[in-house]
């Protein structure tokens, strides 16, 4: 435990140093996107530590949480409802009943060419008749007012109850993806995985009615105060020049430390949640059938089941911290979604830290993100050295300038290789 | 006539179309076949491996360029091709020499290595963008068309013109000496033949004194020289973007399992099924359906069944549903 508590105090080390030498601003920024990481971090390691589960589609379920964030807060558009709200309901109505009664059809009917051909026919009729109810209401929709609105809005509910139904989001994407792939060789949920990322991120980029696609919700409410208030307020002002610091200067500070309250509540509560489920008897089954699927079975634990289970509440709490990054943010830009960062990222997070151990889970994803936002500028000054013989104006120079950013990558992959290879157990090994 | 008409608007806009691109994903789904079959892994790898291998070729084809080197008609990039693939070749070898063969040593579990695979496309995709960077590279040069759209409306007098890329009468005339050269060499040498009986029962392969580290060293190079020639014929005939190696991954692994992972016949079926149901899906068919239906049936609207921006769902639909009712492919694969 004092190594541990060690490299927990060598991380905050780091971000304290951050805020003294570059400025406390830059270091709570990172460090709220450290907690959020930490939890996406925590989310995975569920899967892979507790379960053996390879996910790849991390940022599908993070951007689910984020459209949640949306739907719950942002005001609902009247005049795109009255145009066509109640027509895109019968349509996505008709897109749900079709694919139920679709199910139903191939579950109740006797197997044969009958079966095949009621059930394409339900398909067909069902989607000739969606197309022909959502057509028209997403030009109707879209038609709003495109430059500001064109999408139905939100609930106009407060933002924080975005976090836990980005997670049932997350979690209903995890329970399609789950009942097709879990069960089977385990590359393939790693494949499916991918590929409902990919369509999650093609979805919020092209329906504009949903939420505006790469159009972008920008203003989303905000769970505390805005600066501009708190310098307005003669109180807030007080107590800053009581502490002897510029208003301007802390309200940002004090907006980012709620925010940090918030996210580290629910980081403690989860670390804590986590732990429970870790060492109780479901944890240790779980540890069982990630050993040996074929033991767990022959004691008759249901292996696809718990594999569901497991994949589901880790996918989860990946969509609540996508909720939580997107309330930080502000704003909603599907373009943004990058599978390199998002999934990859977090991947390199959990195996550094120690993959089945939530403590290096957590730790992994603080220190992982302090060294993906603090290399580029560290980067960027070693390869200013490295080219300062080069001419000025050259094309390689600039070129290598340029291919900074691209270094991370590099570094990344380099860093998760070396840590699988000599210390696969990662900075706090599973006890 | 008008019959005439649609067949022309289809072979154009979808049948050749969709034949080059299924070439591309068979090559890409080839290599990833054998891949899983003798190495028992996903390469996730695979799409960087295509990029880093189009990139060499890119390169290469820039300087044969200024030096004025050309095979005119056809595209330079074809000559600079075997430099790309020797290069591929020895990434991949240095890869498996550094990486994978460690895990193989310790007989890691499959997800191990398809997550240091993982590590490996992150490596990869960093390099190509360090050294060529994100941005779309053009290099076709040669002839561009083998039939033109106006030259094909007066040769034959139809409205509808017909235009053959050069880059599509390329991908689909490689790809067939490609599979044909693969399958003599797994069916007739001793070499291939080994990699065969290794994929099928490795430990009656190794009691039968077969050199296993030379069956995946041979099988890195075969995917190398599969990988580089997918990736430069998809660069000739759209256009080279690192990121689109990327998000072709998705469509190569569906073609893999559509028709059977380990199971190369079914790898080529699966690329075409891949191929022409995207194409299929996200074409609008008004101009086929004016052409072919009466007057008063004629369609308001595009009659498209997805837009394009979800072609990859489509390949996802297509992997979901084999998965679903027949997890071993079309074409029995590896037991799932």
């Amino acid at each position: 435990m004092n190594k541990n508590l060690l490299l927990f105090g060598l991380v905050a080390l780091l971000y304290i140093g951050t805020g003294v030498l570059q400025s406390w601003n830059t270091a709570l920024a990172i460090f709220n996107m450290g907690l959020i990481s930490a939890i996406m971090a925590l989310g995975v390691n569920i899967q892979w530590g507790y379960a053996g589960l390879f996910n790849v589609g991390i940022m599908g379920f993070v951007a689910l949480g984020g459209l949640a964030t949306v739907l719950v807060s942002m005001p609902p558009v009247g005049e795109a409802w009255a145009a066509g709200g109640l027509r895109m309901i019968a349509a996505l109505a008709m897109g749900a009943a079709t694919v139920i009664a679709g199910v139903l059809t191939y579950k109740r009917m006797p197997k044969g060419r009958n079966r095949s051909l009621a059930v394409l026919g339900i398909f067909l009729v069902g989607f000739i008749l969606y197309r022909m109810l959502f057509d028209p209401a997403r030009d109707l929709i879209e038609a709003v007012n495109p430059a500001s609105t064109g999408y139905l809005g939100g609930m106009g509910l407060p933002i924080l109850l975005a976090w836990p139904l980005g997670g049932l989001l997350a979690a209903g994407a995890a329970w399609a993806i789950g009942k097709t792939a879990l069960g089977l060789r385990s590359d393939y949920l790693a494949i499916a995985t991918l590929g409902i990322a990919e369509i999650i991120i093609a979805v919020m980029k092209n329906e504009d009615w949903m939420a505006r696609g790469v159009k972008n919700v920008v203003g989303l409410p905000r769970p505390v105060p805005y600066e501009v208030d708190l310098q307005e307020s003669a109180d807030f002002v007080a107590n800053a020049t009581w502490l002897g610091l510029d208003p301007a200067a802390a309200s940002s500070l004090w907006v980012k430390l709620l925010y940090a309250g918030l996210f580290a509540v629910v980081l403690l509560v989860l670390i804590w949640l986590t732990q429970m489920a870790l060492n109780s008897p479901w944890g240790r089954m779980m540890r069982a059938i990630r050993d040996n699927e074929t033991a767990a079975e022959a004691m008759g634990k249901d292996v696809t089941r718990r594999h569901l289970q497991i994949f589901i509440i880790g996918s989860a709490i990946c969509g609540m911290a996508g909720a939580m990054m997107t309330t930080l943010d502000g704003q909603l830009t599907p373009g943004t979604y990058q599978p390199l960062r998002f999934t990859f990222l977090v991947w390199v997070m959990v195996i550094v830290g120690g993959s089945g151990n939530n403590w290096g889970a957590v730790l992994g994803g603080f220190l992982i993100w302090w060294l993906w936002i603090q290399v580029e500028p560290i980067g960027g000054a070693i390869m200013g050295l490295l080219t300062l013989p080069l001419p000025e104006g050259s094309g390689l120079k600039s070129h290598l300038l340029d291919s900074v950013q691209h270094i991370r990558l590099l570094t990344m992959g380099v860093v998760l290789l070396l840590v699988l290879r000599f210390s696969p157990r990662g900075l706090i090994p599973e006890k | 006539m008008d019959i005439l008409n649609a067949f022309v608007a289809l072979l154009n806009f979808v049948i050749i179309p969709a034949t080059a691109y299924g070439s591309q994903l068979a090559l890409g789904a080839l290599g990833v076949t054998l891949i899983y079959g003798i190495l028992r892994f996903s390469n996730f790898a695979h799409g960087d491996t295509m990029a880093f291998g189009a990139m060499v070729t890119i390169l290469f084809t820039w300087a044969f360029q200024a030096m004025g080197l050309s095979i005119s008609p056809l595209p330079t990039a074809l000559l600079a091709l075997p430099i790309g693939i020797a290069f591929t070749a020895g990434m991949m070898l240095l890869t498996d020499k550094w990486v994978y063969r460690f895990y193989r040593k310790q007989k890691a579990k499959p997800i191990i290595l398809v997550m240091v695979s993982l590590g490996v496309m992150f490596v990869l995709n960093g390099i190509v963008r360090v050294i060529i960077g994100v941005d779309e590279q053009q290099f076709n040069d040669g002839e561009r068309f083998i039939i033109k759209a106006g030259d094909f409306k007066k040769m034959t007098g139809l409205d509808e013109g017909l235009a053959f890329k050069t880059s599509q009468g390329l991908t689909i005339i490689v790809t067939i000496i490609a599979v044909i050269a693969l399958f003599w060499f797994l069916n007739r040498t001793r070499t291939g033949k080994s990699m065969r009986a290794y994929s099928d029962n490795e430990d009656l392969a190794l009691l039968s004194g077969i050199n296993p580290e030379k069956v995946v060293r041979v099988t890195w190079i075969l995917a190398a020289i599969l990988a580089t020639t997918a990736g430069v014929l998809y660069g000739l005939d759209k256009a080279f973007k690192p990121f689109t190696y990327f998000q072709l991954l998705l469509p190569i692994f569906a073609s893999a399992i559509v028709g059977g992972l380990g199971n190369p016949l079914g790898a080529i079926a699966g690329g075409y099924v891949i191929a022409f149901s995207e194409v299929m899906l996200t074409y609008a068919w008004k101009k086929v359906a004016t052409y072919v239906l009466p007057e008063s049936l004629a369609p308001d609207g595009l009659v498209q069944l997805l837009s394009t921006d979800y072609k990859f769902a489509v390949s996802f639909a297509i992997l979901v549903i084999v998965l679903i009712f027949k997890p071993t492919g079309l074409f029995k694969g590896k037991s799932v």
